[in-house]
């Protein structure tokens, strides 16, 4: 019970700052992207305000063997940097940009943005199924 | 200061504050794309529940901020085609690549991963091309 009210509340404060930086507004994040054009920085804010808090939860998680409610801390990362990691990242990057959202904000929108964002949601959510149907196979 | 960038530092330690306390109270990596993709195929069926409760959250408390006026409702910058398409894209490739911007950008970088490092310079050039590219072809209502 403890576990899924702290899911909860960690869903609901992402989703909060979500909204509030302006990652849930695809025309402001289509301007954050725009690195090769008339680029607006505010994503480099955004990622800093949220690196900040978590550099010191690593260090705290480092000195723990497990979190409060029990379960393992997680590994070390992974640091093989293989051909699926970088197109993986171009193809989400792509349709980042296309359609100026990501996974957190098109969860995040599923109970205000109306139609389009719940086009978006779908079709996310089939692009992740397509992938574990072709992985089976790969 | 651009009040947009206050906006973002602030919305930003909030995701941060998310992650912080779902890794120390949970010991779990807050990725957007993982904690959906693992419902979506079933890899995540051991702790569909935790997994549930935070997309619970994640979607509950934006729409009441937006219906009691909080925070505005945005609109959307592409066409029904287009997103379809963005939305696979997103799917297939956060799946692929294994983290999108939560987990490879914030949890990652955060920790220095090599993986989360390089996955977010790719995506964010990646991004940037889509921009110039959606431009291009009048892709950009």
């Amino acid at each position: 019970m403890k576990r899924l009210m702290i899911a909860a509340l960690s869903g609901a404060l992402f989703g909060a700052g979500l909204l509030i930086s302006g990652m849930t507004n695809p025309a402001k994040v289509q301007g954050w992207l725009d690195v090769f054009g008339r680029w607006d920085p505010t994503l480099g804010f955004v990622l800093t305000g949220a690196i900040l808090p978590m550099l010191v939860a690593w260090r705290v998680a480092a000195r723990r063997r497990t979190a409060l409610t029990g379960t393992q801390m997680p590994p070390p990362p992974p640091q093989m940097i293989d051909a699926r990691l970088i197109a993986g990242a171009a193809l989400f990057g792509l349709g980042w940009g296309f359609a100026g959202l990501c996974p957190g904000p098109a969860m995040a929108s599923i109970g205000f943005g109306g139609t389009p964002f719940l086009i978006f949601f779908a079709a996310m959510v089939a692009g992740m199924w397509l992938f574990a149907v072709w992985n089976r196979r790969a | 200061m651009n009040p947009d960038w206050i906006a973002g530092l602030i919305g930003g330690m909030m995701i941060g504050g998310a992650a912080a306390l779902y890794l120390l109270g949970n010991g779990r990596i807050m990725g957007a794309s993982g904690l959906l993709g693992g419902l979506v195929d079933g890899t995540g069926r051991s702790n569909w529940t935790e997994r549930a409760a935070f997309i619970g959250g994640l979607v509950l408390l934006p729409a009441l901020l937006v219906a009691g006026g909080v925070a505005e409702r945005s609109a959307p910058i592409a066409g029904s085609g287009v997103l379809v398409l963005a939305g696979l894209m997103v799917g297939f490739g956060t799946r692929l690549g294994n983290g999108c911007t939560s987990g490879h950008g914030v949890c990652g970088i955060s920790r220095l991963s090599r993986r989360g490092i390089v996955a977010t310079v790719v995506y964010l050039l990646a991004g940037g091309i889509a921009v110039v590219l959606s431009r291009a072809l009048g892709w950009t209502a």
